[in-house]
């Protein structure tokens, strides 16, 4: 083995190794930040793996997306709603638990599918573009993926506007959250009852 | 080789001298060009300091540090050695992990972004195909780590200030970004190289300055938000927040903080300069000088006085836009946070997206000037 092969060896090593472990962490650990931030690696993980497969476009965009918009709103979302308070033991989680394995499960043998029938080798080595990839992409998503790409930016543009009515409470009467009317003069002050559950 | 000096290959070709394969060879060159570029950022960061007392020292009438070398040069490095003797501390009830990472999370992806900085036509680490780009996503990380420290530091003002840094982070990254699309849309290309060489035409005439004067404009007040500069220093705001999301660090860990935000200065006043300011470019090209000259243009000789010319010429041009963000620091006041978020999403976003469409319009009409 050559010494570019090895380094390529060990990194794709490592960088699944982080996003196995990175991914149990998100989902076992008890502290949601330290989740939050997991999640954060492992995307970060992924991107080194587009960066070892030659797609640096693809990596750098998942860095921007994933780690530095997604990720980011979410640590957000925590840290603005850190409640302190422990989680409700719930009745039927025996049920529950079987229901979200089984649907695992069921993604899990889809990918495992598709990982089979697909054919992932390249035809020819030619046909790899690396640097190229990113005229590709644009290319195809002014093309034969332009649909899929304005669907997506009308999903986001309803994603927008719902948040801009449930953050503006002076576009609706009741407070959605509450129940109760909505004080219209002071749209910055938190209702009543945000404040008082706290102690 | 199309280029008379190329030091990689001789490098390893005296490496191969003393019987080492070319891998090995190899393998010793490539932390070189990286560790020239660490030092590079960390003597830029002690010179910015140095000038950031003495010019905030003349723009109040003081002297300055005086006593530390002639004229102070070495008050940086005493303020280096002292941050870095300090006592570590974490307070009792921060989280440890969190309260460490935070830091180099900030100051990782702003050395990595250096990659891309080009000092002339093949003075650089990597030119990476979508070299800007790299950029864009790689400080689109800091505020995680803004998050991180603050969260971790457990204490209010830590966490505001966390908060709030990255808020303006994510507001100010939009129209940066696409002011920088504006550029790439004239260059098509993403590598720095490109970008430059696209205003290597006609000297000073040629600079993206001319062409993109909004993008210009709104890119550099973006950049200073992006550093927390004081005009945007509010993450800090020494006056409301003690210091944000610093306020529980100490000794090393501060400094990591304090030199990822010079490197960061240093760093967006490179790029401008690169972007706008036509980066190794001399105002008159060399080219024409050397052909005025009758010089051959691939001379051992000419090469190196064009390498130097175009090191001096980026230093300069990033230079000369710190002294601006220096002396700007002390002829403006700090907005406030409602005034930010304003500026940026209200002001500085719409006016770049307008920006962004008038180019490909322009650059459909006149493709002779837009690039084609």
């Amino acid at each position: 083995m050559s010494i570019a092969v090895t380094t390529q060896f060990i990194c794709f090593i490592v960088l699944s190794l982080v996003v196995l472990i990175g991914a149990l962490g998100v989902v076992l650990l008890e502290s949601i930040v330290y989740s939050a931030f997991l999640l954060g690696g492992v995307f970060m993980s992924v991107a080194g793996l587009y960066l070892l497969l030659n797609a640096s476009f693809v990596a750098a965009a998942q860095v921007l997306v994933y780690v530095g918009a997604v990720n980011v709103l979410i640590i957000f979302a925590i840290m603005l709603v850190n409640k302190k308070e422990d989680l409700k033991p719930i009745n039927d989680i025996k049920s529950r638990r079987i229901i979200s394995t089984s649907i695992c499960l069921t993604l899990l043998s889809l990918l495992i599918r598709v990982d089979l029938t697909n054919v992932w080798s390249l035809s020819s080595p030619e046909n790899s573009i690396g640097e190229e990839s990113t005229i590709r992409i644009g290319e195809h998503l002014f093309s034969d993926y332009l649909l899929p790409f304005e669907v997506a930016s009308v999903l986001l543009l309803m994603a927008m506007i719902g948040a801009i009515v449930l953050a503006r409470r002076d576009v609706m009467s009741k407070d959605i959250s509450t129940g109760l009317p909505v004080d219209q003069e002071l749209i910055e002050k938190s209702s009543e009852p945000l404040l008082t559950n706290k102690n | 080789m199309e280029y008379g000096l190329d030091l990689e290959y001789s490098f390893n070709e005296f490496l191969k001298g003393f019987g080492l394969s070319s891998e090995i060879a190899h393998i010793i060159w490539l932390p070189l060009p990286m560790l020239l570029v660490l030092v590079a950022a960390v003597v830029g960061v002690l010179v910015t300091v140095w000038l950031e007392r003495k010019i905030s020292a003349a723009a109040q009438q003081r002297i300055g540090p005086e006593y530390a070398g002639a004229l102070g040069v070495l008050q940086p490095i005493a303020d280096g050695l002292k941050l870095l003797v300090k006592e570590d501390i974490i307070p009792a009830k921060a989280d440890g992990i969190l309260f460490t990472a935070g830091p180099i999370l900030v100051l990782v992806p702003v050395i990595l972004s250096w990659l891309i900085v080009p000092f002339g036509q093949d003075l650089l680490i990597s030119n990476v195909a979508i070299g800007i780009f790299l950029w864009i996503a790689l400080s689109s990380i800091q505020p995680i780590g803004l998050l991180m420290s603050g969260y971790a530091s457990n204490n209010k003002y830590s966490l505001l200030g966390g908060l709030r840094a990255a808020a303006q982070s994510i507001s100010y990254e939009i129209p940066l970004a696409l002011s920088v699309l504006a550029i790439v849309l004239m260059t098509n290309s993403l590598s720095t190289i490109d970008i430059v060489n696209q205003q290597s035409g006609a000297g000073i005439l040629s600079w993206n300055i001319w062409r993109q004067p909004v993008g210009f404009i709104v890119f550099w007040i973006c950049a200073l938000a992006e550093c927390e500069r004081l005009p945007f220093d509010l993450p800090e705001a020494e006056e409301e927040l003690v210091a944000g999301y610093q306020t529980e660090y100490a000794g090393m860990k501060f400094a990591l903080f304090y030199l990822g935000s010079y490197i960061n200065l240093i760093l967006s006043a490179l790029l401008v300069s690169i972007l706008y300011l036509g980066g190794w470019g001399f105002p008159i090209p060399v080219e024409l000088i050397a052909k005025f000259l009758n010089l051959p243009i691939n001379a051992p000789f000419i090469q190196v006085f064009t390498a130097s010319i175009g090191i001096v010429m980026t230093v300069l041009k990033a230079y000369l836009l710190v002294f601006i963000a220096i002396l700007l620091r002390w002829t403006t006041p700090r907005v406030r946070i409602d005034q930010l978020l304003d500026l940026g999403w209200k002001f500085l976003l719409p006016i770049s997206l307008a920006n962004l469409l008038i180019t490909a319009g322009l650059k459909l009409a006149f493709p002779q000037f837009f690039g084609g």
